[in-house]
């Protein structure tokens, strides 16, 4: 447990001191919903029909561009070696490695969720369930991103690579995050469904994602 | 406790790189690899860690835990360093501390190779040969029985080499094992030596 803690500390605190880290991927999320304005034009109603799949896809984007140093550094600088030679089990390695990427991006880009909104129109009543969709869903979005850049550790420049692969996994979180923030819920079937499959994808990602990236892993080491 | 290898080849990409290897150590002996540039020695060392796959034959550690892998009860010190950059030359000791388990404080450690007055540097800063140091730091911070060290003298200066030699018969005096691959002279010996590539591989 001490060992898996050092895991999450040291990868936290290299995320804060090398940038990549919280500060980036906010200021990418604000510069993507502040230019989406500029870009439709002056109509509010527009805006505010398009908003939450906007900010979703710019979410997808922030936490997708700062990806890669889940595991690029370790595999390059050799600390991957040492990570091995640990007691600590690859497969939660991986799950470590994904919690401090996840508290280092997807939670900072949650709680941004609510100022961004007001850039975007967005109505002051749906804001708690975007915060709620976000807050369910980027534990997945890091989970993956962790299994997809495992699986390009050795490629250099491989960030365009890791997109490919990992974007489309993102579809399932994309559409019932969309579902849960869009307020299409507000009357009718609530917003049970959407946030529970949200949780569904969540632990899935917990279970699934941690094990591929360990085995790609090991794959890579052959 | 013992390392053997029996009879095992390495494939890189599609080439042979060497075939046939055996070899035996015992705790307190440590075994020297040479061989000139591409004839496996690192191969052979990843291999012993169980980062690269064995073509053909097997490498066992016997006596030891049989829960954990080899790697899990070696420190395996490579050309790369494993030093991050962005902590400071206490914080990656104290990194590796946590995780592998340390029973030696940080300070002693620092003591060791002569790190001591850097603790606080960022190991950005450091130079090659003192991250070298800083890496071999995780030999003494952590007692492990077997060492894997791929040219560990690589970058040190003359006092830093003798205090290498001096940690590693001190391993070895306390019934440790050594397998070090390297071309310049460690200085002190070791029990065996293999010389990889004495025969021409065949492709």
């Amino acid at each position: 447990m001490k060992a898996v803690l050092a895991i999450i500390r040291r990868d936290m605190t290299l995320a804060v001191r090398q940038g990549g880290g919280a500060g980036t991927a906010i200021g990418f999320f604000l510069i993507v919903v502040s230019l989406l304005p500029l870009g439709i034009g002056p109509d509010l109603n527009l805006l505010t029909r398009i908003a939450p799949g906007a900010l979703w896809v710019a979410l997808l984007l922030a936490v997708l561009l700062s990806a890669e140093r889940i595991f690029q550094p370790d595999y390059e600088d050799g600390s991957l070696e040492v990570l091995l030679a640990s007691p600590v089990p690859l497969e939660i390695v991986a799950l470590a490695k994904a919690l401090a990427h996840w508290l280092t991006t997807g939670l900072p880009l949650t709680l941004a969720l609510p100022f961004l909104g007001i850039l975007l129109n967005i109505d002051i009543a749906d804001i708690g369930p975007i915060m709620l969709a976000a807050l369910l869903g980027t534990p997945a979005l890091s989970l993956i991103a962790a299994f997809g850049t495992a699986l390009t550790m050795g490629v250099r420049r491989g960030g365009l690579l890791v997109s490919l692969l990992v974007l489309p996994l993102y579809v399932p979180a994309l559409i019932f995050g969309v579902v849960l923030s869009s307020g299409a819920m507000r009357s009718g079937p609530g917003y049970a469904p959407p946030a529970l499959i949200l949780a569904a994808i969540t632990l899935g990602a917990v279970v699934l994602a941690p094990i591929g990236a360990a085995a790609a892993i090991r794959a890579h080491m052959k | 406790m013992k390392l053997s290898a029996r009879d095992i080849g390495c494939v890189r990409g599609e080439r042979r790189i060497f075939a046939g290897v055996s070899f035996a150590l015992a705790s307190g002996e440590g075994l020297l690899l040479t061989g000139a540039n591409g004839t496996g020695k690192t191969s052979l060392l990843r291999m012993m860690a169980g980062f690269l796959e064995v073509a053909g034959g097997t490498i066992e550690l016997t006596g030891g835990s049989p829960d954990l892998t080899i790697a899990q009860q070696a420190h395996f010190v490579g050309h790369l360093d494993a030093v991050k950059p962005g902590l400071s030359v206490a914080e990656n000791i104290e990194f590796w501390s946590r995780l592998l388990g340390a029973t030696r404080g940080i300070d002693e450690t620092l003591s060791h190779f002569g790190l001591s007055g850097h603790a606080d540097v960022p190991a950005g800063l450091l130079s090659a040969g003192q991250k070298r140091r800083l890496a071999l730091s995780r030999l003494v911070l952590v007692p492990r029985p077997l060492w894997l060290l791929d040219e560990p003298a690589v970058s040190l200066d003359k006092q830093s080499q003798k205090r290498l030699a001096a940690v590693m018969s001190a391993h070895l005096a306390q019934g440790g094992m050594v397998v070090a691959a390297t071309h310049s002279a460690l200085g002190l010996r070791l029990a065996h030596e293999l010389r990889l590539g004495a025969r021409k591989a065949r492709p």
